[in-house]
């Protein structure tokens, strides 16, 4: 019978259908996903705190609203998120907790500051960019309220990125020490940004079986060198260099060549060790414990207002 | 920490002439409170002109189990489709 399952699982994968929630699915399938979809959730919130940083101190009414406008998306996709969690039988309070004890991980790139308000654009065309090449596969990925969820974020991505590149180009036609912080900060994310398509393929743990349940679409590596072509001419046009010295054009390959990120330090932050983790979740868990009497207190209102309606039909009756 | 609130599926319609579409849930201690996080979450780029919101729990689905008995009663009954009747092709407006 479990053989059955099994083969009737692995036809609909093969056959490029969509695993539904309420289909029988194997555990490892059903815990891989929710780990990598809350990592993901836990992801947009924690990543609405960067940029946050820099709401109270945008330079202008336009920028302000943009910002506030991007971190809201975060929110909102953090939420559609945590929903597809659920359909595998998660918990979002659950998932809650164990962020905010340590127990579940975020991308690691939201573990460095954002030093200058030109951080603002680097992250929308390097971060989000990345990001947008990790997740547009990601639509196509074999669990259906997953892949749903990515087509809206990819959707609304796409704002993101081109605001932080046009954010980049009015700073880049100001003044000298305008272009300098653009340069220092593309400086400062480009190795970060690398390092968010995880580790090399041959240190990838979970790769293989993913890519066989058609969860992940294409290798760290694939997506890599897609981002890194991308983004060479992105930087000639914005008239940036990337810092490393390795980057140039490789005719045979018809990609370019480049030196690989410092992977100790990637596993140092992923282990907790970076310049913000501390502060981010820090900041996670106050929120969610000062949010505990809204909570509450919405709860209490519910629960009033059908008391209220009840008797309200008992008098009518 | 409170009990969790319920959760709440919610539906969209996109425009007029539309039928409501499932894009979600979410969870809400009340209706009015998940209609109004529906609109915040699913829907800030126009994407509806109306939202439904339906607790889960009142939901009553097929189970996919027996998909195919359940839906077999359809399987075998090709004269409900209109290529099921041969008419001759000289034969206008049918």
């Amino acid at each position: 019978m479990a053989d059955e399952l099994d083969l009737a699982f692995e036809r609909t994968v093969r056959s490029e259908a969509r695993i539904e929630p309420r289909d029988w699915m194997p555990d490892g399938y059903r815990n891989t996903l929710i780990r990598q979809i809350a990592q993901h959730a836990h992801s947009e919130i924690i990543g609405m705190q960067p940029e946050g940083n820099w709401i109270s101190r945008a330079p202008s009414l336009r920028r302000k609203a943009i910002l506030l406008a991007k971190v809201q998306d975060e929110a909102g996709h953090g939420l559609y998120l945590y929903s597809a969690t659920e359909t595998l039988g998660a918990d979002r309070t659950d998932l809650t907790v164990k962020l905010i004890e340590g127990r579940q991980k975020y991308s690691s790139i939201f573990n460095y500051p954002t030093l200058t308000f030109a951080d603002m654009g680097v992250i929308g065309w390097l971060v989000d960019g990345a990001a947008i090449c990790n997740q547009v596969p990601l639509c196509r990925t074999s669990y259906g309220p997953y892949a749903r969820a990515m087509i809206r974020i990819c959707k609304e991505e796409s704002f993101h990125q081109r605001q932080g590149y046009e954010l980049l180009m009015t700073m880049m036609s100001g003044t000298q020490a305008q272009r300098d912080m653009v340069q220092d900060a593309v400086n400062r994310w480009w190795w970060p940004s690398l390092m968010m398509f995880g580790p090399p393929d041959a240190e990838s743990s979970n790769t293989e079986q993913s890519m066989a349940w058609r969860i992940k679409r294409n290798t760290n590596d694939e997506l890599r060198q897609k981002f890194v072509d991308m983004s060479v001419p992105q930087a000639a046009h914005l008239g940036v260099t990337f810092p490393d010295p390795e980057l140039r054009w490789n005719e045979e390959r018809g990609h370019h060549d480049f030196g690989q990120p410092d992977w100790d330090e990637f596993w140092q932050v992923v282990k907790g060790n970076g310049v913000c983790n501390a502060q981010r979740i820090a900041h996670r868990r106050k929120a969610h414990e000062d949010g505990a009497w809204v909570r509450e207190a919405a709860e209490a209102h519910a629960a009033r207002q059908v008391s209220k309606e009840a008797k309200m039909i008992g008098q009518s009756a | 920490m409170s009990s969790s609130w319920p959760l709440w599926e919610v539906f969209v319609r996109g425009k007029r002439g539309l039928n409501h579409v499932h894009v979600g849930s979410l969870h809400a201690p009340d209706a009015e409170m998940a209609l109004r996080n529906a609109r915040d979450v699913y829907t800030r780029r126009n994407e509806g002109v109306s939202i439904w919101v339906v607790k889960a729990d009142d939901i009553t689905a097929s189970s996919p189990d027996e998909k195919d008995p359940f839906f077999a009663p359809s399987g075998d009954k090709v004269y409900r489709h209109p290529t099921f009747y041969a008419i001759p092709e000289d034969v206008p407006h049918l």
